[in-house]
């Protein structure tokens, strides 16, 4: 038996909602599609999770006009700690709620015709460039009932472009942050990185609040050929909120797409991730870091999918589950007919920390061509009793040294993330959620 | 200073329903160094891992105390804490914690908060029991045992040995698998943490490594207690001929406590 999900929307409040945001007629019927589409499509079906019974359309997605700060310093207390001092702060895009909240960007990046800016400023100025990416070849409206729910109720977001040749050193951050009663956030980020450039993007999701209800947030990234893509995330959001959350990448000929995603939402999640290595010479790398505590469901798919030839993927996951959280590590390397010389690797490792406590690893290799090399290793395991004593009988408490074996078994991938600042951050997410 | 750090009674140890230890006591005083020797299978490492709380063994009987506190009330921090330390026969191998990490952690565990070592101070002792122990100083970057050699892991024993100066150290079988050279540098950590607050429990198959490290009392455990006590002579008999006189002179047939099971 499932529950009747409740609708929020209806034909005229989208249309209503968009004219408010004097977008184009483009971008109205995206969401009118979404919006008739949601009531004929079924949810996705995440491997091993069932979500028929979770509520991803609770709350409102028009969301009151948070004004914006004059400085770092008068931005919420939970987007600063992510943002550091004003003088130190390079680049960022925040928002809360939906709205922008402060933008810095340097004249040199613009001089250089990078394009870095929040969505619904895009549409107004780069319309035509939007227009492209927006719901491109990565994600689909019609792809299931919540990539549709996401397209009729659009209401933030960020659009990265970077011009061919152009090669951004300093990363780009975006902190996205939900803070008011029953917000509701629709999350949309381009990443466009035209030939031979290279862009570093690191986004945050935060909660400020206990109020918020539900993400669904989408990422599209475009790597041209030759470009250089590296993709950072740390979802922090807070364990009343519902998460739909689905990063795609396409990487051309000879570009390379590194992903680094620290899973820290203490809500159910549902976390899809996948790469399509387009091109001849496409490479692409996911490092994904995950503590599970509280009652919390996830579901992490990481899929890339090798359709070029001489394309390499690789796959490193470690999930830690504490107390009655429940995860399922799905991976999923697929090498595509004529994709030969490819090579994909996976390891997905799970460490369960309490009886209650489940992890489910599922490296999956689908393999249609002979000449490749793949391979994957998973495990799934509770911690180990002797380690524990070994590190108690040197005087550690128990809960000490539980926080050890965590930062152990998370280090190999934290300390192989290829973004400084995101290893920061989760070592600061890992070290919040093992207290 | 002649208190009792360490004061067993009359213990009883069980593994998996079998009985390993019957009926052990032993007295351990300030500045007092006893070795155990006995042949295998006799009860020795059981001893020691109960001692610290090894979460398989299960005390039936008797009681355990360090200057009168019960220590089998204790978690097995608190052991650590109230002054117990076990240099263990098979350390855990902990990837991802580097060796250094780790002991600061445990150092500081054992502090009261604002008390803590400073990192000055904590890599001045480090390097300094590191040179003495003579291990190179990329065993302190090095994650947790992982990889280590078997004297590697002895070696590190012995440096948190040194680095948490114990008030009563159990030394299991540090000796075993050592060529001579790294049995000495062992011995030279556990004699340079010689005085008289400090006390030391050390269970050995041979004699060997009593040349360096001179007891003060000698016990001969068989069938899960001590059959024969004496001092440093006792060793180098039992180094010259064997066992056997005691089990004649005892009429003891088979000196393990189980037969088919190594404890």
């Amino acid at each position: 038996m499932s529950i009747e999900t409740k609708v929020t929307f209806d034909k005229e409040q989208i249309q209503a909602f968009s004219d408010g945001r004097n977008e184009p007629t483009w971008l109205k019927d995206i969401r009118l599609k979404g919006a008739e589409l949601f009531d004929t499509l079924a949810l996705p079906k995440p491997e091993k999770t069932k979500i028929d019974k979770w509520n991803f359309t609770a709350g409102s997605y028009n969301l009151a006009e948070v004004k914006a700060a004059d400085n770092v310093a008068s931005l919420a207390e939970g987007i600063r700690n992510l943002v550091g001092e004003e003088d130190k702060v390079e680049t960022l895009l925040a928002q809360q709620d939906g709205s922008t909240v402060y933008t810095k960007t340097s004249k040199e990046l613009t001089d250089k015709g990078v394009i870095f800016t929040d969505l619904a400023t895009a549409v107004a100025k780069h319309e035509d460039l939007v227009k492209k990416y927006l719901f491109g070849e990565a994600v689909q409206v019609d792809e299931n009932r919540l990539t549709a729910l996401h397209a009729a109720l659009l209401n933030g977001g960020a659009f990265i472009y970077v011009p061919r040749n152009v090669e951004v050193e300093v990363p780009l951050q975006a902190v996205y942050a939900l803070g008011a009663k029953d917000a509701g956030l629709f999350n949309h980020v381009i990443v466009v990185a035209e030939e031979n450039s290279s862009v570093t993007y690191v986004e945050n999701y935060v909660s400020l609040s206990e109020d918020a209800t539900v993400a669904n947030i989408v990422a599209e990234v475009y790597a041209a050929q030759g470009a250089k893509v590296a993709f950072g995330a740390v979802d922090n959001l807070s364990s009343n909120v519902t998460t739909y959350v689905v990063r795609r990448g396409h990487v051309d000929r000879d570009a390379r797409l590194e992903w680094a995603l620290g899973q820290m939402n203490d809500g159910n999640t549902v976390s899809e991730n996948t790469t399509h290595l387009v091109g001849d010479g496409s490479w692409a790398d996911t490092k994904t870091v995950t503590i599970g505590r509280g009652n919390q469901k996830q579901n992490f798919t990481t899929q890339i999918f090798h359709h070029g030839k001489n394309s390499e993927g690789y796959i490193l996951k470690h999930g830690v589950m504490r107390d009655s959280a429940t995860a399922i590590f799905n991976g999923i390397t697929k090498i595509e007919h004529g994709a030969t010389k490819s090579n994909g690797e996976q390891t997905e490792r799970v460490l369960m920390l309490s009886e209650k406590a489940r992890g489910d690893a599922n490296p999956i290799l689908l393999i249609d061509e002979d000449d490749v090399t793949a391979g994957h290793a998973a495990s799934v395991g509770r911690i180990d009793p002797l380690q524990m004593f070994y590190l108690m009988s040197r005087g550690i408490s128990r809960k000490e040294a539980e926080r050890l074996v965590i930062h152990g078994f998370l280090a190999p991938v934290v300390t192989q993330l290829p973004i400084e600042s995101v290893k920061e951050q989760l070592r600061e997410a890992i070290e919040r959620k093992v207290l | 200073m002649s208190a009792p750090f360490l004061k067993i009674e009359n213990l009883h140890v069980s593994i998996e329903g079998k009985e390993i230890l019957k009926d052990f006591s032993i007295e351990i005083n300030g500045g007092e160094i006893h070795a155990i020797m006995g042949p295998n299978g006799t009860g020795k490492s059981t001893l020691a891992s109960a001692i610290m709380g090894h979460p398989k063994y299960e005390i039936t009987s008797g009681s355990v105390t360090m200057n009168g506190e019960d220590v089998l009330e204790m978690e097995v921090d608190e052991r650590a804490q109230a002054g117990l330390f076990l240099a263990m026969q098979y350390p855990s191998e902990i990837s991802g914690i580097t060796n250094a990490d780790f002991l600061r952690s445990a150092i500081n565990a054992g502090r009261e908060e604002g008390e803590e070592l400073s990192l000055m101070k904590f890599i001045r002792k480090l390097d300094e029991k590191m040179d003495l122990l003579e291990m190179d100083q990329q065993f302190a970057q090095r994650y947790l045992n992982e990889g280590f050699s078997g004297g590697e892991k002895k070696r590190n024993e012995i440096l948190q040995l040194m680095m948490l100066e114990p008030k009563l150290a159990i030394l299991d079988e540090i000796d075993s698998g050592l060529d001579i050279d790294a049995l000495k540098v062992v011995s030279k950590g556990v004699n340079a943490m010689r005085g008289s607050e400090f006390g030391c429990l050390i269970i050995t198959h041979y004699q060997r490594l009593l040349d360096y490290i001179k007891p003060d009392k000698v016990h001969v455990m068989m069938q899960g207690r001590i059959v024969k006590s004496g001092g440093s002579e006792l060793a180098q008999r039992l180094e010259a001929e064997g066992y056997d006189w005691i089990k004649e002179e005892l009429g003891i047939e088979d000196e393990r406590v189980n037969v088919n099971q190594e404890a």
